[in-house]
C-alpha cells in the first residue's frame, strides 16, 4: 500500500503549510530586528564617510579600521562640516540645498541617509536625482568633498565613498561590495587597491572630465603617474574592476558642475 | 555518564575525533578554508553552525514522519535556509562588523555539506534527542578543527589571537619581533588552511592506525 506521506495531495498540502509557517517566521524575525540593523547600517555609513576623509583608526599598511562606534557620532559632527544636497537633472545641477534646508524639507532626515540606489533609479526614470556631498576637513585641514557612488560588480552591488579636493583630485577612497568573490573582486576593499586612488586626477588640465579607469596591463603598476587616469587592476577581478571604473565615471560626472562653479566663485 | 547512555554519548564523542566531519569525512572544507584567517571568525562560524545543526537536526527529526519523501531534500533545504537567515539577521543586528567579515560565508552554511549530510543520514531516521546529540557532536567536531586552524593561521600570519597582539608589536619590533621574527603573510591565504588541515589529518592518522585506509 502507498504510504500516506507519498500521496500527491499530502505533498502539496505539506508544502503549502510549510511555506506559510516558514514565511511568517522569517517575516517576524526580519521585522523585529529591523531597527537594530538599520542603526548598524547608519553607523557604518558615517564610518565610511569619515574613512574617505582620512579619519580612521588605521594602524599599519594593510589595516582598515574605522573609528569606533562609540566615537563615530561625535567625530561625524565635528569632521563633516556640511552635508550638501545637489539636485541634478540632465547633467545639470538645478538646486543646491544645505543640510538644514534639506532636513527642513524632509522631516529632519539627514542628507547622508539619502539612498543612492533609489536616486539612481529616479534618474533612470527621467526624474531629478539628489546628490549628497559631504564637506569636511582632512587631518591636515584641507577642505575635502566626499561623494557616495554606487554601481554593479560581478555578482551584486558595489559602492564607495570617494573624497576629492576642490580640483577633483582624489584624496581618499573607500569601496565596499555586497557579494564579490572573496580573494578576487572582494579585494576592492583592500588597502592596496583603495590607496592607489589617492592623488589621481578626475579632470584633465583643461577641465574635461575623464574619470579613473581600473586598467589591466597598466604601464604604471607602482602608480607613480597620477595624471594617467588609471589605477592598476586586480588580478582575476576584471568585471568588478570595470564596475569600479564605471561607477566613478557615471556618478562623479554629475558632481562636476558643482566643482566648476566652485572654481568660478573663488 | 548519568544523563547520556553509552550509545548516546558516542554520538557526541565520535565526530570529535575518529569520525570528524572535516578530517575523516572531509565535509565542510570550503568554509574551513575560507574564514579561518582569524580566530574570531572561526569561532563565530563554529557557533553559527552549532546552532543551525542542533536546531535543524531536531526540527527535521520531529517532522521526519510527516515529510513527504518526494520533496524531502527541498524540506531539508528550507529548514536549513530559514535557520541560516535567522542567524544572519541576528548577526547583522547584534554583531554587525562580524557579519561583514563573514559576509557570504553565512549564506554558505546553507550549502555546508555537513548539515545536509547529517539531516539526510541521521535526523530522518532517529528521534529528536539523538538527532540533537548528533548535530551538536558534528558541529563541535567541525568547530574544533576550525578553531585549531584559525589559531595557527592568525598566530603565525598576523601575530595576534582574537585580534590581540601576543607576540609583541610587529612595527615597533618589540617582543618576539625584536629577535628578527616576522609574520608569515602566506598563512593568511586560503591554501594554508588546506595545509594545516592536511597536517591535522596526518597527526590524527598517525596516532590512530585504524583510520588508515589501504
Amino acid at each position: 500500500m502507498e504510504k500516506r506521506t507519498d500521496k500527491n495531495g499530502y505533498t502539496i498540502i505539506f508544502a503549502i503549510i510549510m511555506v506559510v509557517v516558514v514565511g511568517s517566521l522569517l517575516a517576524f524575525t526580519a521585522s523585529s530586528l529591523k531597527p537594530n540593523i538599520a542603526e548598524n547600517e547608519r553607523i557604518e555609513k558615517q564610518q565610511n564617510i569619515l574613512y574617505a576623509l582620512g579619519v580612521n583608526d588605521n594602524e599599519g599598511d594593510g589595516d582598515i579600521t574605522f573609528v569606533s562606534t562609540k566615537e563615530v557620532a561625535a567625530l561625524f559632527k565635528t569632521k563633516v562640516s556640511e552635508q550638501l544636497v545637489l539636485e541634478s537633472k540632465d547633467g545639470k545641477i538645478i538646486k543646491t540645498m544645505t543640510r538644514q534646508e534639506f532636513m527642513d524639507a524632509n522631516n529632519g532626515k539627514e542628507p547622508y541617509l539619502i539612498d543612492v540606489k533609489k536616486q539612481q533609479a529616479n534618474a533612470k526614470a527621467g526624474e531629478s536625482r539628489l546628490l549628497p556631498l559631504f564637506v569636511g576637513q582632512s587631518k591636515d585641514g584641507e577642505t575635502q568633498y566626499v561623494a557616495p557612488i554606487r554601481g554593479k560588480g560581478l555578482w551584486d552591488a558595489i559602492w564607495g565613498y570617494v573624497a576629492v579636493d576642490k580640483d577633483m583630485i582624489v584624496r581618499g577612497a573607500f569601496f565596499d561590495h555586497a557579494a564579490e568573490t572573496p580573494g578576487l573582486g572582494a579585494n576592492i576593499k583592500q588597502r592596496y587597491f583603495m590607496d592607489d586612488f589617492d592623488g589621481e586626477h578626475l579632470l584633465t588640465d583643461a577641465g574635461v572630465f575623464k574619470g579613473i579607469k581600473v586598467a589591466k596591463g597598466n604601464a604604471d603598476p607602482k602608480n607613480m603617474d597620477k595624471t594617467d587616469y588609471e589605477v592598476d587592476a586586480l588580478a582575476g577581478a576584471t568585471i568588478t574592476g570595470d564596475g569600479v571604473s564605471a561607477m566613478i565615471k557615471a556618478d562623479f560626472k554629475l558632481y562636476m558642475p558643482y566643482f566648476q562653479n566652485l572654481k568660478k566663485v573663488n | 555518564m548519568g544523563l547520556l547512555s553509552k550509545k548516546d554519548a558516542k554520538l557526541i564523542t565520535d565526530p570529535l575525533a575518529d569520525n570528524n566531519p572535516i578530517t575523516i569525512q572531509v565535509l565542510g572544507i570550503c568554509s574551513a578554508l575560507a574564514i579561518t584567517a582569524e580566530l574570531k571568525a572561526s569561532l563565530v562560524m563554529a557557533i553559527a553552525v552549532l546552532f543551525v545543526m542542533g536546531v535543524g537536526n531536531v526540527v527535521i527529526s520531529l517532522i521526519r514522519n510527516l515529510i513527504p519523501s518526494k520533496i524531502r531534500i527541498i524540506v531539508q533545504l528550507i529548514v536549513v535556509a530559514s535557520l541560516v537567515i535567522i542567524v544572519d539577521q541576528v548577526l547583522k543586528a547584534y554583531a554587525y562588523e562580524l557579519s561583514k567579515t563573514l559576509s557570504v560565508f553565512v549564506g554558505l552554511i546553507i550549502t555546508n555539506c555537513i548539515i545536509m549530510g547529517r539531516f539526510e543520514a541521521f535526523a530522518l531516521g532517529n528521534g529528536p534527542w539523538r538527532a540533537f546529540l548528533d548535530g551538536i557532536g558534528n558541529a563541535v567536531g567541525y568547530g574544533v578543527i576550525l578553531i585549531i586552524v584559525g589559531f595557527f593561521r592568525e598566530l603565525l600570519g598576523s601575530g595576534t589571537l582574537f585580534g590581540i597582539p601576543v607576540l609583541g608589536d610587529a612595527i615597533e619590533k618589540t617582543g618576539l619581533y625584536s629577535t628578527g621574527y616576522e609574520n608569515n603573510g602566506f598563512m593568511l591565504m586560503p591554501p594554508m588552511a588546506l595545509i594545516i588541515v592536511g597536517l591535522l589529518i596526518w597527526v590524527q592518522r598517525s596516532r590512530n592506525k585504524d583510520l588508515i585506509e589501504d
